[in-house]
């Protein structure tokens, strides 16, 4: 039988906030992340791209010295994601051996590992920390998060690009639907600003080149889209099967009705232009939740604002939805927030929770001119959701061909 | 040039409360690393790096196991600088 599973808990830094209500309260406003970046290296290395949506608040504003010096910057992020989460759960009375992580990171570690490397060329091995490759490691995220609250149930992470930590949601639901725990944290993490991805995606041509216009630059459906914007920051949520949720009664912001997740085998960047992989993973998370597909009426979209992926996804919808995808409005709040890698898919899950919750979907900022090619109903500015039995998707796709899929119902 | 003990001793309880938290008045000469301030060994190869950065000395690994209390280390440091 399947279980009900819901989400009781909710926490994020991102480029819009330093927490999950902070973040939303931005994206309600309009607000953008993308900002010029400072760093001295930016203007040193000459790159080609120079702004970012960096955290709102630094987690050198939130973490102890002590916390900050152990913890590669992506794990802190999961700290304190991970911390206001459990908290606005009411930090549940939970025996530690029903308690799990699944985590999600797209990169790791990268700043240590770096950093590390300079270190041993410039002043030999002597100098290397001892903590370096536990801080590096890309499961070191996940640990934070679970040895920060006991979590003896397992602390996995997922590693699949853009499509992790909604991957890790997927994974969470599927441990609770087995019995492997009572309430699993869900999430991930990104810290990867970092000279040597700005590089690498730019080099692609992946990245939005708007460097004299930062806050307009992430521009999903827009005809004049040129890339992505690197985001960094980190979401988590509290999933909780029903009953233990009423058993000590949590507040409940929505169910988590399921999740699904494919593989194009196609391209290791490309999507597939055809979305097969894509529309098979949204079909079998309605399947997965005991739902129609015309129960579904609001998406938030992975939409990266690149040329070929938002007609992709676009494509994917159509697949899956046929004419009832022009009923369904459409988030891409990638606009404001930028791109999150690991961290994308649980900022965006969180979003969709908080709009199920506060019956608000949020606007999709900088859409000027919609590409006559992508006929969506975008939501851009913020719409009150029509009352009544709502199901909404998060959709996640990347690098590797990973396509993750999960569906919530307001409550 | 040597330092003087309370300069050293200050400076370490710095470095153990950057890495461990430890509040820096509870760091004293007659603390053990394990005893007392439940350092792990790990935290205590970092302590020791940013210990030669801070003080421009060198700790060989095999003279690590010798410094038990915070006492030690103040008066290795202190006789390594000369």
């Amino acid at each position: 039988m399947t279980k009900k599973i819901v989400i009781t808990g909710i926490g994020a830094t991102s480029p819009l906030g330093g927490t999950a209500r902070e973040s939303w309260a931005a994206l309600l406003a309009g607000e953008a992340g993308g900002r010029v970046l400072e760093s001295d290296w930016v203007y040193a290395l000459e790159l080609p791209v120079t702004f970012a949506a960096t955290a709102k608040v630094p987690a050198t504003d939130i973490l102890e010295r002590h916390e900050l010096k152990r913890l590669d910057p992506s794990s802190q992020f999961a700290l304190i994601a991970g911390r206001e989460a459990w908290a606005d759960a009411g930090s549940p009375d939970i025996d530690p051996e029903r308690l799990a992580v699944d985590w999600a990171t797209g990169i790791g570690g990268v700043w240590t590992l770096l950093d590390a490397w300079d270190t041993l060329r410039e002043r030999g091995p002597r100098r290397v920390l001892p903590m370096t490759v536990p801080m590096l490691m890309p499961n070191g995220p996940a640990a934070a998060v679970g040895m920060e609250l006991h979590a003896r149930a397992g602390i996995r992470t997922v590693v699949s690009a853009c499509a992790s930590s909604t991957e890790s949601l997927v994974n969470a639901w599927e441990h609770l639907q087995a019995g492997k725990a009572d309430i699993v944290i869900a999430g991930g993490s990104e810290a990867a600003i970092h000279p040597i991805t700005i590089a690498s995606f730019a080099a692609m041509q992946a990245l939005s080149r708007r460097n004299d216009s930062p806050s307009t630059a992430s521009r999903p459906y827009d005809v004049s889209r040129d890339g992505f914007v690197m985001g960094e920051g980190a979401a988590a949520l509290i999933v909780e099967t029903e009953e233990h949720a009423q058993a000590r009664g949590a507040r409940i912001y929505a169910e988590l009705l399921g999740g699904a997740v494919t593989s194009d085998a196609y391209h290791i960047t490309a999507p597939d232009p055809e979305g097969t992989e894509a529309a098979r993973a949204m079909k079998a998370t309605v399947e997965s939740a005991g739902a129609a597909l015309s129960d579904v009426r609001h998406i938030n979209a992975h939409a990266t604002s690149t040329p070929v992926g938002d007609i992709a996804e676009y494509n994917a919808l159509r697949r899956v939805f046929g004419d009832h995808l022009d009923t369904i409005a459409v988030s891409a709040t990638k606009a404001a927030t930028g791109h999150l890698l690991g961290g994308a898919g649980a900022i965006e899950a969180l979003f969709t929770v908080l709009a199920l919750h506060e019956r608000m979907l949020p606007p999709t900022i900088n859409l000027t001119e919609q590409d006559p090619a992508i006929p969506l109903d975008v939501v851009t500015s913020p719409r009150p959701l029509p009352p009544g039995d709502t199901v909404a998707l998060s959709n996640s796709f990347g690098f590797g061909g990973h396509n993750a899929v999960a569906a919530f119902r307001s409550v | 040039m040597a330092s003087s003990t309370d300069d050293v001793l200050a400076g370490m309880a710095e470095l153990i409360h950057d890495e461990t938290g430890i509040a820096t008045d509870a760091v004293a000469l007659d603390k053990s690393f394990t005893d007392d301030l439940d350092i792990d060994s790990i935290s205590m190869m970092t302590i020791i790096v940013n210990v030669e950065d801070k003080f421009d000395v060198k700790i060989p690994d095999e003279a690590v196991k010798d410094l038990k209390t915070v006492g030690d280390a103040v008066s290795y440091i202190i006789k390594a600088q000369g």
